[in-house]
């Protein structure tokens, strides 16, 4: 009796274990095949592109659609690829990203460890800062840009999306120090640490985990935003959304998939990267159970 | 001049009393036991005296300062977590010289005091590891360094043992003490446990509900419980409450014991004079379990001797005694018995009980009566 039920309850999960790989790769497949699509048609020559299926493999493989996607494709009347926009993201992307990070830390510890009165209120009203959607702050935000003088300008944008972010960092780092037991900072004031003191010697330290959601999270919201980008930059400053728009909206009588291919690979690689490389530590850092005293 | 003293300190939060006018006082060296159940204020004292609450109203010196606006920093203390409170970051060397750090003391100093502390805990080869790497045993050591690092004036221990297990929370316990019989430094000690209060305090103040119910040794805290909650809750298995009329006896007064089918009148010599007044009324009379005892031969006569036959419920061998469950006036009662001396449920056994040392209440007022 007791036999047969464990052989049982054994079959079972067998088989459950079976569907749920089987769900997975399923899944799996429905996600990866775009990027199998276009990483296969950006490796094509045009003529294959027109000629061929949409899932075959390239029959030779062609790197000239990256080469003119970063060098010498046209956005717009100028056609000098993505290489100048690709900076031009970077230059403001890190330092919006670690700005924001930065001050969402520090709202986080001061919100948690040192209660004052009215802190929930503020960190409510933070919290309304999530819910905002971007299309309402652009109006407002280009007066106020326009009266600190930085419209236009890579600082305005990093500006704009340390304003933004803040609210969603500071979410991150207040719910994340909340966990952290306050007997630390208690014995932290009583070894005669200071407000930046237990900030910096210890809090901080132990922010490695949420400090990499927060760089994924903003990374990923910086790099990808295309409204604030295409609202307040113009010219060459434009962020490299804007610059792929511009790319695939501009042709000159024939399309070509594969440089349009390209150059969307190319404006999505540092997400990516980011994802691959922040991840491992991510998760090594959850693992790690440092946390705990 | 007294190494702390509280005075009429009161504590409110969001005009609820916690802290209902505390006066305590303990001399340099000395070892202050906060003890009582979860919610009654013990926690929230020792954070007031360590500054990491506030004060609603009162006073509190530590030495000769008063100390009610001072930060933590300040207060020449150092303190003991439950969780001990290591920072994870570092390492055992780093926890310990954080303090000392701060406080600019000169680097070959602070490697002096590291490495003394760590002699003195036993700790010398954990320096560099970090506090995920020790055991819970280790990690309450460090916290100790970290505390005793600083040589302040006066130190705090919240609930330091409640995380370690039984065989080790005994171990530590010891040790604890012998570091204080070492140092000398006046400690005040949190603690729900009866027991830590009694082994290792040379005062304790035993609260309830944001009062000190009772400050004293523990021997009079245990030998004279001011009223039922102490008398209660110090001693394991706690002291016997019988519910029992008081009558005239023998030119005295005395308690009815019922059990059984027997009714015995046990003249309470001592207790004479207060009990009179009672007479006819019932009264809770105390008695602890190891004052009820097998019959000793050398005992008998004797006035605060009274020994009588019972009938027994259960028995509960704990190794050195016995417990064993009696019913008297409906109660079951514990009794300490010598394992060889025990009877099986079911028999009776004739019983001595001492009664020098019992204690009487007023049913509906819980104090002391005599």
């Amino acid at each position: 009796m007791a036999d047969m039920s464990v052989a049982h309850t054994a079959g079972a999960s067998k088989l459950g274990r079976f569907i749920i790989y089987g769900l997975l790769a399923l899944v799996c497949l429905y996600y990866l095949m775009p990027l199998f699509v276009m990483l296969s048609t950006s490796l094509k020559s045009l003529d294959e592109i027109r000629a061929g299926n949409l899932l075959s493999l390239p029959g030779e493989f062609r790197t000239d659609a990256w080469v003119k996607a970063w060098d010498s494709a046209c956005t717009g009347v100028q056609c000098e690829g993505l290489k100048g926009f690709f900076w031009n993201s970077v230059s403001f992307v890190v330092p919006a990203v670690v700005i924001s990070t930065m001050i969402g830390a520090f709202n986080g510890y001061a919100l948690t460890m040192y209660r004052f009165r009215g802190s929930d209120l503020v960190f409510g009203m933070l919290m309304i800062g999530c819910f905002i959607p971007f299309q309402v702050v652009l109006l407002p935000m280009a007066q106020t840009l326009g009266a600190l003088g930085i419209a236009n300008s890579t600082v305005g944008l990093v500006f704009v999306h340390v304003v933004y972010g803040a609210a969603f960092t500071t979410l991150f780092f207040r719910n994340y120090y909340v966990t952290i037991p306050d007997e630390l900072v208690k014995a932290a004031k009583i070894d005669g640490a200071g407000f930046l003191r237990i900030f910096f010697s210890i809090i901080l330290p132990l922010s490695v985990p949420i400090i990499v959601v927060s760089v994924i999270w903003q990374f990923t919201q910086v790099w990808n935003d295309f409204l604030f980008g295409v609202v307040f930059s113009s010219g060459d400053r434009q962020p490299i959304t804007v610059a792929l728009n511009n790319l695939v909206n501009t042709s000159t009588g024939v399309k070509e998939y594969n440089v349009d291919m390209a150059a969307a690979i190319i404006a999505a690689l540092p997400t990516l990267l980011v994802y691959i490389v922040a991840g491992k530590y991510f998760v090594r850092g959850l693992t790690a159970g440092a946390v705990k005293g | 001049m007294g190494a702390l003293s509280i005075r009429n300190v009161r504590k409110s939060y969001h005009g609820n009393e916690i802290l209902k006018g505390i006066n305590l006082e303990i001399d340099k060296g000395e070892f202050l036991i906060l003890v009582g159940p979860s919610g009654c204020g013990k926690s929230t004292l020792l954070s007031m005296i360590a500054g990491l609450d506030s004060v609603t109203s009162g006073e509190i010196r530590i030495g000769d300062r008063v100390v009610n606006d001072l930060s933590p920093k300040d207060r020449d203390i150092a303190m003991v977590f439950q969780s001990y409170a290591l920072y994870p970051n570092m390492t055992v060397r780093e926890n310990i010289s954080f303090g000392l750090q701060i406080r600019k003391v000169p680097a070959a100093e602070q490697a002096r005091i590291v490495e003394r502390v760590a002699n003195t805990l036993q700790i010398g080869h954990l320096l560099d590891r970090k506090p995920s790497q020790l055991s819970g045993g280790q990690r309450q050591r460090v916290a100790m360094g970290r505390a005793i690092s600083r040589e302040p004036s006066l130190f705090l221990f919240d609930e330091p043992l409640s995380n370690l297990d039984a065989k080790l929370r005994v171990e530590m316990r010891t040790e604890i003490k012998l570091l204080h019989q070492r140092m000398g430094t006046s400690i005040v000690y949190v603690t729900h446990d009866q027991i830590e209060a009694m082994t290792l305090g040379d005062k304790i103040a035993v609260m309830k509900a944001g009062e000190v119910q009772q400050f004293g040794t523990p021997r009079e805290i245990y030998d004279n419980p001011a009223n039922l909650f102490v008398a209660g809750f110090m001693g394991s298995p706690s002291m016997n409450f019988i519910p029992a009329k008081v009558e005239a006896v023998g030119g005295g007064y005395g308690v009815k014991l019922e059990s059984g089918q027997r009714t015995h009148v046990f003249p309470v010599p001592a207790a004479d004079g207060k009990l009179k007044a009672w007479e006819g009324r019932e009264v809770l009379f105390g008695i602890r379990p190891e004052q009820i005892t097998h019959k000793s031969e050398s005992r008998l006569g004797l006035p605060q001797f009274q020994t009588a036959e019972m009938p027994i419920r259960l028995t509960e061998p704990t190794g050195p005694d016995t417990m064993v469950l009696v019913p008297i006036n409906g109660k079951d009662v514990v009794c300490r018995v010598h394992p060889a001396h025990a009877r099986q449920p079911g028999e009776s056994m004739e019983l001595m009980f001492d009664l020098s040392k019992s204690v009487f209440f007023d049913p509906a007022s819980e104090q002391r009566i005599a």
